[in-house]
């Protein structure tokens, strides 16, 4: 083939197969979430809630008190949840030294298969097996996966139901790593 | 495609000022078609096909393994559809097949707790119940876990019911999840057990 047509061939190929992958993308991965403000009634709420990690260690909200902290609702049989974590788990090696802590809550996971996963996807925070009272102190979680927002202040930022947007999520909780404690 | 002369198009004969860096495929396509071979045809017909197959591929790995009904399937009814048939003369029965921790928090009033079908005693536990409904009778299986492309249990709660002979049946459509295509919207919603 000449050059000048298979170059202009070539470069229609390639254009046409990436505007195929950004389409396919595009259209059929969840791109947005929406957020809801958080009612002051439940933040003390949820600095009171006592978690019990997959190591038995129970903690409270309130002892991150100021750190910033993302509560994510999640399960490992959830795909879109599952398909999350490891970008949880990078978002807390990166910002620890800032004050960011991710604490993983799931839902009606078989214990054994959510340690596994954990393990698979080294998941660096701890992850809590949730109930009903856990969603309910948290102002209620009907649908995953469900990610918080907690100030170093211990106010509820925001509320992401659906699909995580990471880059609207470090949009909005790099602010609150920078506010002084 | 007919095979006309052959022409060197690096540098085009009707528009010798046009170097070959100049030449474009709009110019040769348009003032030189006969340049232009089967082979290149057979060329463009592999790129569509390779450009469906990424676009095929990317949105099967995006939507995932379980494939749920389309907007506007005839098995599907709207929220609002439902609270309609819920004030009407023959109540639907309402099951709903997903995890627990959702139900107590929030469910369609009247809905019977099942459990999540996309684990076995879910659906040991929804041939149980549903042993005791007539098989012509208005039958709703809802969930809302998860974003409804990525929702584990409804699927196999319909198959399962279909199997069984109901002919009456349909799925509630939440696009999102419970919470963001029922609650949020203000529909009725009974909390407990």
């Amino acid at each position: 083939m000449r050059r000048p047509l298979f170059v202009a061939i070539s470069a229609i190929v390639i254009a046409i197969i990436a505007i195929a992958v950004y389409v396919g993308r595009h259209r059929f991965l969840p791109s947005s979430h929406t957020s809801e403000p958080a009612a002051d009634a439940i933040q003390s709420r949820v600095q009171d809630t006592l978690l019990t990690d997959l190591d038995g260690r129970q903690f409270r909200p309130s002892d991150y008190r100021g750190k910033v902290l993302l509560v994510n609702f999640w399960a490992a049989w959830c795909a879109p949840c599952a398909e999350e974590i490891p970008q949880f788990v990078a978002l807390q090696n990166k910002y620890r030294d800032q004050g960011l802590q991710i604490v993983g809550v799931s839902v009606e996971d078989i214990e054994s298969e959510l340690r596994a996963f954990c393990t698979r996807n080294h998941v660096n925070y701890p992850v809590v097996p949730g109930n009903q009272t856990i969603a309910d102190s948290f102002g209620g979680v009907l649908g995953l996966p469900t990610t918080i927002l907690i100030g170093r202040d211990g106010a509820i930022y925001k509320k992401y139901p659906g699909a995580t947007d990471f880059s609207i999520l470090e949009q909005d909780f790099r602010p609150l790593l920078a506010a002084a404690h | 495609m007919r095979r006309g002369k052959r022409v060197r198009y690096n540098r085009c004969p009707n528009h010798p000022s046009l170097s070959q860096r100049k030449l474009g495929v709009i110019h040769i396509v348009k003032q030189h078609p006969s340049i232009l071979k089967p082979s290149h045809l057979v060329l463009l017909l592999w790129t569509l096909i390779l450009a469906t197959t990424a676009f095929t591929a990317v949105a099967q790995t995006a939507e995932g393994p379980a494939k749920n009904w389309a907007p506007g399937s005839p098995e599907l009814i709207q929220p609002d559809d439902l609270v309609k048939a819920m004030k009407g003369p023959q109540k639907p029965t309402v099951l709903y097949v997903g995890p627990k921790a959702f139900y107590q928090q929030a469910h369609v009033p009247g809905a019977e707790y099942i459990g999540a079908t996309a684990r076995p005693e879910g659906l040991e536990q929804l041939r149980t119940r549903s042993a005791s409904i007539k098989h012509d009778a208005p039958v709703v299986i809802y969930c809302g876990c998860c974003p409804w492309d990525h929702c584990p249990n409804i699927r196999p709660a319909y198959d399962e019911l279909h199997k069984m002979g109901f002919t009456n049946l349909k799925v509630l459509y939440l696009p999102g999840t419970f919470g963001t295509s029922w609650a949020d919207k203000g529909l009725p919603v009974e909390k407990g057990q």
